[in-house]
């Protein structure tokens, strides 16, 4: 019969059966070979989930051949009893008799014959019951009859001793209903060339900031500019009211360069403005009172925020006359020095939103940043002082897990200071509220990613990326519909 | 984020009341501060050695707690418990005072010779203290905590505390040559001198980390007192002559640095916060400091500075409307003390010597608005009205990367750092003819430079992906960072061609040379393509 056949035959039966059905059974009832019923259940596992196949391994009790001959002739202990005629048989010729080397001592010890050795042409054998029970014959029939379990551990263990029995394993499988189970068997394409596959596929971590992208700009913010990753410390620090001497100036957390070492280009009465800021105060400020060093501002380093860039273009706005209002983003990389860990690289995307307008409040920001989360999905915020050296008032931006039910950090965002502000030439009225939040942590979470270098960097594996579903930030995964009961 | 670790009973003890974690956490999550973790030294010793290491250690528990970076009054129980205590309105602010002593001033000169590595020096008294073991570790602590913030690891700020029964002034703060400096150091049972104290640090695990301050300078500071006995050698070590316990009961403080504001701050916070235990409660005795040029100032400052703010301001900033007696309450309980002035609409406050983060009309509106509480401010959207725009070069590359997807290409996000190899050898150029940005100090070969091209970080990719079925189509679409333009050989000869579009060159395709093939372990012919989005704008 064709592999195919056999196929269709098993499905059918498994289609009647009730929950499954054993293959060597199965070849049994078809009368084939086992072999080909286990054939017919490979070539259907290759096609999927067609059917399940659990591979059991049975042990049972075989008949050797000899074990065979003996179930239909009787054991060599009978035989030779039967061949012992009243008057008795001369031990010599019994001998030569086919069962009876083995047969004699055998009958010997049952007690059914026994020898005189005293008769006079030598010794004669005579029966010493009338009849017997082969109960080595019966036992192998019983085996042969599949009913090997009627024997005793003792018996079983004697006869295989005198190599009647053998225990055999039998791998069978048992076959029951796949998901995908079906009467009909449909080739699938078993060889997939490239030519067949000719899609692409986008990063996921650029998925999302697609999805921030349009967020923003559809709450009316504009792109800034942010296509250096090269920054000075003047930029990144000191514009934002940074002290010369805070730690995240120093080597451990920010990447200084070594060539270009010295930002050449700097504003200088801007520069000046901010250097006596740190150093005396003014603008209503206390300032910092230390000296403030020009060297220092020159230093070359990878930003280590794009705050850097809103800094910029804070500045560009302030020097155009009159001022008006306006909503910034930007989205970009980042670099930071510091220890690398599960959720950590020196590399990582930056999220930040700026606001720019005459009378803005801290209430404003806490309106502004529940539109930009309500956008993720996220409506339940609270809202945490916090520090940053050029926000005041600070807040870190919360919101309620509902997995882990607590309340997890999801964003920081302030007020800048007027330290910041008023040296760029702003109205002293103007507020600029401003917030953050990385990229990676909300794809991360989105795509169930838990070490961040199995999203970036070169050592990721494609076939994450191929795999990545489109991102909606805005659904929950929702549960699949349930099945209408039967 | 600075952590100070509290015992919980202690601290609900000096708080008057038990609270829950959650209740303090809470508490914690109004005022600014995060309960990071509930632990105890049996618990920690247990994580980092293991439960045989721990096993005498205590279970007394103890609360860790996030403080702000600029908050140095809450390092210590101590203010934590003073500054929530006025929060809550249990107590009144204690108005510190510094007063003269009954008998002749402390003094402490100051030499020159420290003008080239230490200049700074302040100093204090604290008169009749009284230490219990849990008093005398929390000011230990806090002086460790003072030290790793404001003071930057000891190089900006370094705080001396000594018994100032076993020493006789007048102080004198010089700087000497090390190997005239000999003295017998804290845990230590004999003399050393200077040059072999450094040596012996080496390995101090604590210590090492200080030694670079003053190692190379020709003159070490040191403090002495009228019978030559050495207090400290700042900022490494003191002298364990004058070495405070628990039974001490007058105590000189000198702090010596190089950032002289800095000095005048952290030594207001230790009186401050430690002049609780002195027999007349927060009063802090004067010192003199006569500085090289003979003139002389007595310290601490404990300055209280007075600020006016208008009310209006106020509410205006956080989108509130409080009265000003409200807002003058809601300061008060900041350890603002405010009352309302002049015409109704002032409000004037009172900047303690604690609070030396306010520095800005804006610092006292963020006080405010954390006693009105963050999440009791309306939230309101502004009326801000634009148009928005797309940064021009986003814009394009979003285009061009579904297209480039669509074409069937897979995209890449790889790193901007890279080794020098990456971009000059493996590709067949020199690494000075690629004009690339070169980072110092680089922790490892993967941070050597900026990226000059992304084809190094395709191939790496492909080369972490060589069980993935080929074809594999990778693009990517991002920053390089160049001095100036280059050219290179990483093509095989005959198949690159340079691209050129409205008679510009915008970028070079072609076979890859199998060397740089090899270079980067991979194994199949590639072939590459870059352009220049820049000149498509």
């Amino acid at each position: 019969m064709a592999d195919g056949q056999v196929a269709e035959l098993l499905l059918r039966r498994l289609e009647a059966s009730d929950g499954g059905l054993d293959s060597a059974e199965l070849a049994a009832e078809l009368g084939m070979e086992h072999q080909a019923v286990v054939g017919a259940v490979k070539s259907l596992q290759a096609l999927g989930e067609v059917i399940e196949a659990e591979l059991r391994s049975t042990k049972h009790w075989e008949l050797t051949a000899e074990g065979e001959e003996i179930a239909r002739e009787g054991s060599h202990e009978a035989r030779v009893f039967r061949s012992i005629p009243p008057e008795g048989l001369a031990q010599s010729e019994l001998m030569r008799l086919p069962s009876g080397k083995v047969g004699f001592s055998k009958a010997m010890s049952n007690k059914w014959i026994r020898v005189d050795k005293s008769a006079a042409d030598g010794p004669r054998v005579f029966r010493v019951v009338d009849s017997m029970e082969d109960e080595v014959q019966r036992r192998l029939q019983l085996v042969r009859g599949g009913q090997a379990e009627k024997l005793g551990e003792k018996e079983r263990s004697e006869l295989r001793k005198r190599k009647l029995l053998a225990e055999v394993t039998l791998k069978t499988y048992w076959v029951s209903k796949g998901s995908a189970f079906s009467t009909s068997i449909s080739k699938q394409e078993t060889e997939l060339s490239p030519e067949m596959i000719s899609s692409g596929h986008l990063h996921p971590l650029l998925k999302v900031r697609s999805q921030f992208r349009q967020i923003f700009l559809e709450m009316g913010f504009t792109e800034m500019p942010t296509d250096n990753f090269i920054e000075s410390s003047f930029w990144n620090f000191d514009a934002l009211f940074q002290p010369q001497q805070h730690p995240a100036r120093d080597q451990h957390d920010t990447f200084f360069l070594r060539d270009p070492a010295e930002a050449l280009q700097l504003p200088m009465d801007y520069v000046q403005r901010v250097k006596r800021t740190h150093s005396q105060g003014g603008y209503g400020s206390q300032g910092y009172k230390y000296n403030w060093k020009l060297d220092e501002a020159r230093k070359n380093l990878l930003r280590t925020h794009t705050t850097s860039a809103s800094a910029r273009a804070l500045y560009r706005l302030a020097q155009k006359k009159p001022f008006t209002p306006v909503k910034y983003f930007s989205i970009d990389r980042v670099f930071r020095n510091e220890t690398l860990d599960a959720t950590h690289l020196a590399e990582f995307h930056q999220i930040e939103g700026v606001v720019a307008d005459h009378g803005l409040t801290l209430g404003h920001l806490m309106g502004v940043l529940r539109e930009f989360f309500t956008k993720l999905g996220i409506t339940q915020l609270r809202f945490k002082p916090a520090y940053n050296p050029y926000t005041e008032p600070s807040m870190e931006v919360f919101s309620y897990h509902q997995g882990l039910k607590k309340w997890v950090e999801v964003g920081n965002s302030g007020v800048f200071r007027p330290e910041m502000l008023l040296p760029m030439g702003l109205p002293e009225n103007v507020s600029v509220i401003a917030w953050g939040l990385s990229l990676e942590r909300p794809t991360m979470i989105k795509y169930g990613i838990n070490n961040i270098r199995e999203l970036v960097g070169h050592k990721v594996n494609l076939q994450m990326v191929y795999d990545s579903p489109l991102c909606r930030l805005d659904a929950e995964p929702r549960p699949p519909p349930t099945q209408e009961a039967a | 984020m600075p952590t100070v670790s509290v015992k919980r009973d202690l601290l609900f003890q000096a708080l008057g009341r038990t609270y829950t974690d959650e209740e303090f956490d809470e508490l914690c999550f109004e005022f600014g501060l995060e309960l990071d973790e509930i632990t105890s030294e049996k618990e920690i010793i247990s994580k980092e050695q293991g439960n045989v290491k721990a096993a005498g250690a205590s279970d007394v528990v103890l609360y860790k707690i996030d403080v702000p970076a600029n908050r140095y009054d809450l390092l210590c129980l101590e203010g934590l418990v003073r500054g929530l205590q006025v929060f809550k309105e249990r107590i009144k602010a204690p108005v510190y005072k510094r007063v003269m002593p009954d008998g002749k001033i402390q003094k402490l000169i100051i030499t020159e010779e420290t003008a080239k590595i230490r200049p700074f020096a302040v100093a204090a008294v604290l008169r009749n203290i009284k230490f219990t073991k849990d008093r005398y570790d929390s000011f230990i602590e806090l002086q460790e905590k003072l030290h790793q913030n404001i003071c930057r690891k000891r190089a900006l700020v370094a705080i001396g505390t000594h018994d100032l029964d076993t020493l006789s002034g007048p102080f004198t703060y010089t700087a000497k040559r090390p190997s005239d400096i000999k003295f017998k150091p804290l845990n230590k049972t004999k003399e050393y001198t200077a040059c072999e104290l450094m040596n012996i640090y080496k390995t101090d695990n604590h210590l090492k980390h200080y030694l670079h301050i003053i190692e190379n300078k020709p003159l070490y500071p040191v403090i002495y007192d009228s019978n030559g006995v050495v207090l400290s050698m700042p900022p490494i070590i003191n002298g364990d002559h004058s070495r405070i316990t628990v039974n001490t009961r007058n105590i000189f403080i000198e702090c010596t640095g190089t950032d002289f504001t800095k000095a005048k701050i952290v030594l207001d916070i230790i009186v401050t916060m430690f002049s609780e235990y002195c027999e007349n409660q927060f009063t802090v005795e004067a010192a003199e400091v006569v500085f090289p040029n003979g003139k002389s100032h007595t310290f601490p400052e404990l300055a209280y500075r007075k600020e006016m703010v208008r009310a209006d301001l106020i509410n205006k900033k956080v989108g509130i409307r409080e009265t000003p007696e409200n807002l003058a309450k809601l300061l008060t309980r900041m350890y603002l003390k405010s009352e309302v002035i002049g015409d109704g609409n002032q409000i004037e406050i009172e900047i303690p010597p604690t609070r030396a983060d306010i520095i800005h009309a804006c610092d006292i509106v963020e006080d405010a608005a954390i006693a009105y509480g963050y999440n009791n401010i309306q939230m309101t959207l502004p009326k801000t009205y634009t148009i928005a725009n797309q940064f021009p070069l986003n814009k394009l590359t979003e285009l061009l990367r579904h297209d480039m997807a669509a074409a069937g290409f897979t995209e890449a996000l790889t790193f901007a750092l890279c080794s020098q190899e990456d971009i000059a050898d493996k590709l067949g150029v020199d690494i000075s003819a690629t004009k690339a940005v070169h980072i110092s100090n680089p922790k490892t070969a993967e941070f050597q430079v900026a990226r000059t091209t992304l084809l190094p970080g395709l191939l790496k990719t492909i080369a972490a992906n060589r069980k993935m079925p080929l074809p594999l189509k990778l693009f990517e679409i991002s920053d390089i960072v160049i001095k100036d333009s280059n050219t290179g050989p990483a093509f095989f000869p005959g198949r690159c061609a340079e691209i050129f579009a409205r008679g510009q060159s915008v970028g070079k395709l072609g076979v890859l040379h199998p060397d740089v093939i090899t270079k980067f372990e991979l194994t199949m012919p590639c072939s590459s393509l870059e352009i220049n989005v820049g000149p498509f704008l």
